[in-house]
């Protein structure tokens, strides 16, 4: 009686847990609403089979539970009663997988019209890049990296010279531009993680990733990063700012490009370019 | 043996293999420590995994409380809290967890519930407790070593796994790869065995299909860690080259601390791959014989054939099968090829089917049943609820996009605790109640068992539970503190510091069951041979605890099913498999 009871307990209780908690998810600031609605749907699918199986069970505790004389049925199986609940399953897995797939085709498929930039991590701070006037990025390589040259950038691409490069500032973002976030590590395994764009991906030294968002709204965002990467991995922080359309390019002027900040002079040096893509 | 049709009943082959006579113990030694005979090395296994876990355990108290109280415990700083986690979840999913499940109820039930005197090679299996001991001493030797275990994470990621920047970086991970390969190993002679012993030395008329769903359970899940240990295994040797020799399988051109190291042209998804080959496989190898001994506890404690036995059967099967072809659903923001994610999600969310199957099966078990509400039967019931909680996350985490945005925060802790943590242990809590008397001859004490179970099974509850609502608000997981955040209120944390406190509570609820275990060996009542009034043969030997050889002269005979209880017209609610159908069921048994 009691067991049944609280086992009863147990399903009110996370229901009501679900809608009355204060925890949530963050105010969505990108494209990715979809994300938030095939989570609902998993959310009613799930909590539904969770709570009618809770149910049921308690159920049982409650109506067959050892009396003096009680004797259990004897009922080896019952075919059409488990296909039915097999093909209910089924249903019930594909109201969730199908929206799932079509929101991953969306989130794999970057719109032409997308800004390339780029993300780089290492232990344990970001940096970022944005293209220049020419609007494409530069080639870069872990092996160029010299203290005037943080991101290792290819001196030898035009492409790279006009290169915006932020070291240890923060990312502004225009607000309804889609951008595909390139990401770069030059050390261990980083991620770059900010809660309210939903999207995120692991960046992997030797490889560029990448995931695509357009944010919606304005403010100001915290970077994390999501993959374990050693000691000062939970201080591995910056700031994304959405800005409007004004400010953003406000800002983007007074940012140094890759020649300002390592003039041609220093390339004598760096004579070696194999490995350099 | 010559093949005599026993008894002139139909139905029964002659056995397949001749009775063999055992290597009996001539001394103390030879008894109790280098032992041969598979309960011997079972509760070694058992003894030794608990113990490891007991440490694992501790750790779990120190993340807590600094993840709790942040900045309260002064000898807890960054790189420690990265080895706790790290050694944590290493001890508690494979030296625990693997070793408890196959090593521990693997040797003790298997031979007992197919009707065998031993495991088919008995110095093998003697061997493979050893080297499993091994194992764990070079485990916990790391917590002793100059720079202490490793903090790389228990999935130990190249390339931070060996670069400075990670705690352990020194001797830890070393001796953690060479503990893995010795475990692997070990594991391979006592899997080995189980499998052969499955296969080859059942009893006479204990057909496939009327092996108990335990046996079911722990042979596939040994099946498959055969198959996935391997991978683990290579990937180890291959990590220990890089780290050794400076190959550079897993390691590409990188900086180490600022200087381009010597590295390059590896790659750290290779690891990855290997890494879930084996770690997706391993969820189930934990999960399975979990599903199997459930199955067995609900049957017994309900007095009600378990519901849809082939459908059971299979599932388990399917389930061990298809796990070996989702492994990269831990990988969607790993930054593999992104298309992989139509396929590995797919493959993943068809797993909810057979899983949901024997979920069903088993509250259906529980329909018109005569449910004794014992200690085992309430863990049973723990592990439903638990199980099934955990289970449906997992529908959230292997929809591919939906991971993306929950996959490393404390909703991914949430999920797996609940699935293959504290669904899993309830069973083990639970198949310890249930087997204790076979062991020891003596029950464990009812009250501080039902004690037990509440504050276990409604604390880890409590745990688990809330902390899925932390992930969705995009806490992340393995954060020694969260410092200042825009989006995580103060709420949060005093969310973080109440799991805190009733996982200390938890945790120390665990002393009263081993003061149990202790306290029944010499008070506990005794149980007799056949307490639960069960079927399955283990409880049917001839003496309790059973002797080396188990079954005294002669062999079991088998001729029904392990799930006769409550038939109709017989006298008991349970007809034990080696008790002969009565002249009037002839035909019938017969022909089924």
């Amino acid at each position: 009686m009691a067991v049944a009871l609280i086992l009863l307990l147990v399903a009110i209780g996370s229901v009501l847990f679900h809608v009355y908690s204060p925890w949530w998810w963050t105010p969505i600031a990108t494209n990715w609403a979809y994300i938030d609605h095939t989570i609902n749907i998993t959310f009613w699918i799930t909590g539904f089979v969770f709570v009618a199986v809770i149910a049921f069970m308690a159920y049982c505790v409650f109506r067959f539970r050892h009396r003096e004389g009680r004797r259990a049925d004897y009922n080896p199986e019952n075919k059409r009663l488990e296909w039915w609940l097999s093909v209910g399953t089924g249903v019930g897995v594909a109201a969730m997988l199908a929206p799932g797939l079509v929101v991953w085709h969306q989130f794999v498929t970057v719109p032409a019209d997308a800004t390339e930039i780029e993300v780089m991590g290492q232990q344990w701070q970001w940096s970022f890049r944005l293209p220049g006037k020419d609007g494409q990025l530069g080639t870069s390589d872990v092996r160029n990296i010299a203290s005037d040259n943080p991101m290792g950038l290819n001196r030898d691409d035009r492409h790279a010279q006009d290169d915006v490069v932020i070291e240890s500032g923060d990312l502004h973002l225009q607000v309804g531009k889609p951008v595909k976030v390139l990401l770069r590590s030059v050390d261990v395994l980083h991620d770059f993680y900010v809660p309210e764009f939903r999207a995120k991906m692991d960046m992997v030294p030797g490889m560029v990733t990448y995931f695509w968002i357009t944010p919606i709204r304005t403010g100001t965002f915290d970077v994390l990063c999501a993959e374990l990467c050693g000691t000062a991995h939970y201080q591995m922080r910056a700031k994304v700012i959405v800005d409007e359309e004004r400010e953003y390019h406000a800002w983007l002027e007074q940012q140094k490009t890759f020649a300002e900040l390592s003039p041609a002079k220093a390339v004598v040096k760096t004579t070696y370019q194999s490995g350099s893509k | 043996m010559v093949d005599v049709p026993y008894e002139g009943i139909p139905g029964i082959p002659p056995a397949e293999v001749p009775d063999v006579e055992l290597y009996h113990p001539r001394s103390w030694w030879t008894r109790y420590v280098f032992s041969q005979d598979a309960k011997v090395i079972a509760i070694q296994y058992s003894l030794t995994a608990t113990a490891i876990g007991l440490v694992a355990l501790v750790l779990s108290w120190l993340m807590r409380l600094q993840l709790g109280f942040p900045g309260t415990f002064s000898f807890i700083d960054a790189n420690q809290y990265l080895q706790f986690i790290t050694m944590h979840g290493m001890i508690m999913v494979i030296y625990l967890l693997t070793a408890l499940f196959l090593g521990g109820f693997g040797n003790y039930l298997i031979p007992l519930m197919v009707g065998a005197r031993d495991m088919v090679f008995p110095y093998v299996n003697m061997l493979s407790y050893w080297i499993y001991l091994l194992a764990v001493l070079v485990l916990a030797s790391t917590f002793f070593v100059p720079g202490g275990p490793t903090g790389a994470g228990w999935t130990l990621y190249p390339p931070q796994a060996i670069l400075s920047g990670t705690p352990g970086q020194d001797w830890g991970i070393l001796l953690m790869l060479a503990s893995l390969i010795l475990f692997i190993i070990g594991f391979t002679m006592g899997g080995l065995n189980y499998v052969v012993t499955v296969l080859q030395a059942r009893t006479r008329g204990m057909t496939l299909m009327r092996l108990p769903l335990t046996v079911w359970g722990i042979f596939t899940a040994t099946v498959m860690a055969l198959l996935a240990f391997p991978a683990l295994f290579v990937a180890s040797v291959m990590l220990l080259f890089d780290r050794l020799l400076g190959t550079s399988f897993f390691m590409p051109a990188l900086l180490e601390m600022g200087a381009l190291s010597k590295h390059g042209g590896g790659s750290p998804l290779l690891f990855q791959h290997l890494f879930w080959f084996f770690g997706h496989p391993e969820v189930y190898i934990v999960a399975l014989p979990a599903f199997g001994i459930v199955s067995d506890l609900i049957s017994t404690h309900a007095r009600k054939n378990i519901f849809g036995y082939r459908m059971m059967v299979w599932a388990i099967v399917a389930i061990g099968a298809l796990s070996f072809i989702v492994w990269a659903h831990h990988m969607y923001v790993s930054g593999m090829f992104p298309q992989f994610g139509y396929f590995f999600a797919t493959t993943t969310l068809i797993i909810a089917i057979p899983t949901a199957i024997k979920v069903y099966n088993w509250v259906l078990t529980l329909w018109r049943g005569d449910i004794h509400l014992t200690v085992p039967m309430l863990f049973a019931l723990g592990f439903i609820v638990t199980f099934v909680n955990g289970g449906l996350t997992g529908l959230f985490l292997g929809n591919v996009v939906v991971d993306v945005p929950l996959s490393d925060t404390m909703f991914v802790v949430a999920h797996f605790h609940m699935v293959m943590g504290v669904a899993p242990i309830m069973v083990v809590l639970g198949a310890i109640y249930h087997w204790y008397p076979k062991v020891t001859g003596r029950m464990l004490n009812e009250a501080m068992g039902k004690f037990h179970f509440w504050v276990t099974f409604l604390g880890a509850y409590l745990i688990f539970f809330p902390m899925h609502y932390l992930g969705l608000l995009g806490v992340p997981r393995r954060y020694f503190e969260l410092l200042d955040t825009t989006f995580i209120p103060s709420s949060a944390h005093s969310l973080n510091a109440f799991i805190s406190v009733v996982a200390l509570i938890v945790g120390f609820s665990q002393m009263v069951f081993l003061f149990n275990l202790v306290w029944s060996l010499f008070k506990g009542e005794a149980s007799g041979g056949n307490p639960w009034r069960a079927t399955t043969l283990e409880w049917q030997t001839p003496e309790t605890p059973p002797a080396h050889g188990n079954w005294g002269k002669e062999l079991p005979v088998v001729y029904r099913w392990a799930y006769d209880y409550s038939v109709p017209g017989a006298a008991e609610d349970f007809i034990p498999q080696n008790q002969p159908p009565r002249a009037t069921q002839l035909v019938q048994g017969a022909a089924s």
